[in-house]
């Protein structure tokens, strides 16, 4: 529902209907990353539970909070090597899943 | 040559103390979560935030560990070259928040890890060594800190996600004690030591039901060795299994035909007011250390209190065992205090 007034306010500005879901994601993304450097998002996660978890923000968040966390092991060691720890899997499956299912759409 | 006896064990698990070998001095630490709950007026120091200036939780905590050493050490009147060892711990991997207090102090130094039950641990090492003769006074501390230990156990401190009901909240802080003998203060009667008991809780986050069978046990055995009852004690006191924990303690020592619920507490219970968000109650080295040092401690050298067990649980995983599926062995160490 959030993400959809975000849309509405895209398109309003002069978007394309079928074009404003980047913009959407972006601007989720960024709204996550920033509550979580704010320190607010895991108060809101512990109430929200899944629904701010398995969208977006919640994979924003996972990034987010593992570069902060390690800032203090360096940027290279710490936050560059850190930072998918949490998220990495989700990329993993995410294509692998993507690959299936367009190995699948390609054979039928 | 002499030949060895064994004179002070008692019974399977326990030993039996005859020197007055005393608590002369106790200084607590607290974050600022601990700072806020129902005992601060028995902290020594509050710190307003997680971090107190320095770089890093791991500094944060150690800045805590040396100052609660140090207050411990100015109460007694002593300085670090009257100390003849330092036993410390902490949650942290390779025990760094006490090796780095140790090297600050520039005592010799005897780095334990008991988990939670790290304070109980160093408080009967101590009181042993004393009374073999091998130590006139020895001080002994642990510290745990909430935001250093989430990320070593579990997620970032930032990270959203949703902690279940039973999850606790580990405490930021950090105590010390001066061991001596002679002097004023609780004196160490008798101690039993834990067996490492596995119930087979798998479940990281459910640390009080994973701990709950081996401070039962461990209290069963105590009143063995010991042939005592529940009621020769004022309290009996166990380090953080919190209310889910605790319950399923009274259950399992009530089965066992010992009912201890008249004058039971637990230190993770008592830490924080029910609407600090911390679940059940408190975890980590630094809650018992807290809870018993600032305010028990207090209680006894006022005589409100004379005789007390305190019985420091701990839970012995890693995140890499927890992740390979083991379950959590825990252990549970059991002093015991009369003034």
């Amino acid at each position: 529902m959030f993400g959809q007034l975000i849309l509405n306010i895209y398109v309003s500005l002069g978007v394309p209907q079928q074009e404003a879901g980047n913009p959407t994601v972006a601007t989720v993304i960024f709204i996550a990353a920033s509550l979580t450097a704010a320190g607010v998002f895991d108060n809101i996660a512990q109430l929200a539970g899944a629904g701010i978890a398995v969208p977006v923000t919640g994979f924003a968040n996972s990034v987010t909070s593992m570069a902060m966390e390690f800032r203090r092991e360096g940027l290279v060691t710490g936050t560059g090597s850190k930072m998918f720890a949490l998220a990495g899997s989700i990329i993993v499956f995410g294509v692998v899943t993507a690959f299936v299912v367009g190995l699948i759409s390609a054979l039928i | 040559m002499q030949t060895l006896t064994v004179e002070r064990k008692i019974g399977k698990q326990s030993v039996l103390l005859e020197k007055d070998i005393m608590l002369l001095s106790s200084a607590t630490v607290a974050g600022p979560k601990e700072g806020l709950g129902p005992l601060s007026a028995d902290f020594d120091r509050i710190c307003s935030d997680n971090i107190i200036k320095e770089k890093s939780f791991e500094r944060a905590e150690c800045h805590m560990l040396e100052e609660a050493c140090y207050l411990a050490l100015g109460k007694a009147k002593l300085t670090p070259e009257d100390i003849d060892l330092f036993i410390a711990g902490d949650l942290l991997n390779q025990v760094v928040t006490a090796s780095f207090c140790a090297r600050k102090l520039a005592i010799p130094f005897l780095g334990i890890y008991g988990a939670c039950s790290t304070f109980a641990e160093g408080l009967s090492l101590g009181a042993m060594l004393i009374e073999g003769g091998f130590a006139k006074h020895i001080l002994t501390g642990t510290s745990s800190h909430n935001c250093s230990a989430e990320r070593q156990y579990r997620y970032p401190t930032e990270y959203g996600f949703q902690r279940p009901g039973y999850a606790q909240w580990t405490a930021t802080g950090a105590g010390a004690v001066v061991l001596g003998s002679g002097g004023e203060g609780p004196r160490v009667e008798s101690i039993t030591t834990g067996k490492v008991v596995d119930t087979g809780i798998k479940d990281p986050l459910a640390l009080g039901t994973a701990m709950a069978g081996a401070a039962a046990d461990t209290i069963y055995n105590h009143f063995r060795d010991l042939d005592r009852n529940p009621s020769y004690y004022n309290i009996i006191l166990t380090g953080d299994l919190g209310g889910v924990g605790k319950k399923l303690n009274e259950d399992i020592l009530a089965a066992k035909g010992y009912d201890i619920q008249a004058n039971y507490a637990d230190c993770g219970v008592l830490l924080y007011y029910p609407h600090q968000k911390a679940g059940p109650g408190a975890s980590g080295c630094a809650s018992s250390a807290l809870v018993f040092l600032g305010h028990f401690y207090r209680k006894m050298m006022a005589k409100e209190l004379r005789k007390v067990l305190l019985v420091a649980t701990g839970a012995l995983h890693s995140p890499t065992t927890v992740l390979q599926q083991e379950s959590i062995p825990c252990i549970a160490h059991a002093v015991s205090l009369e003034i």
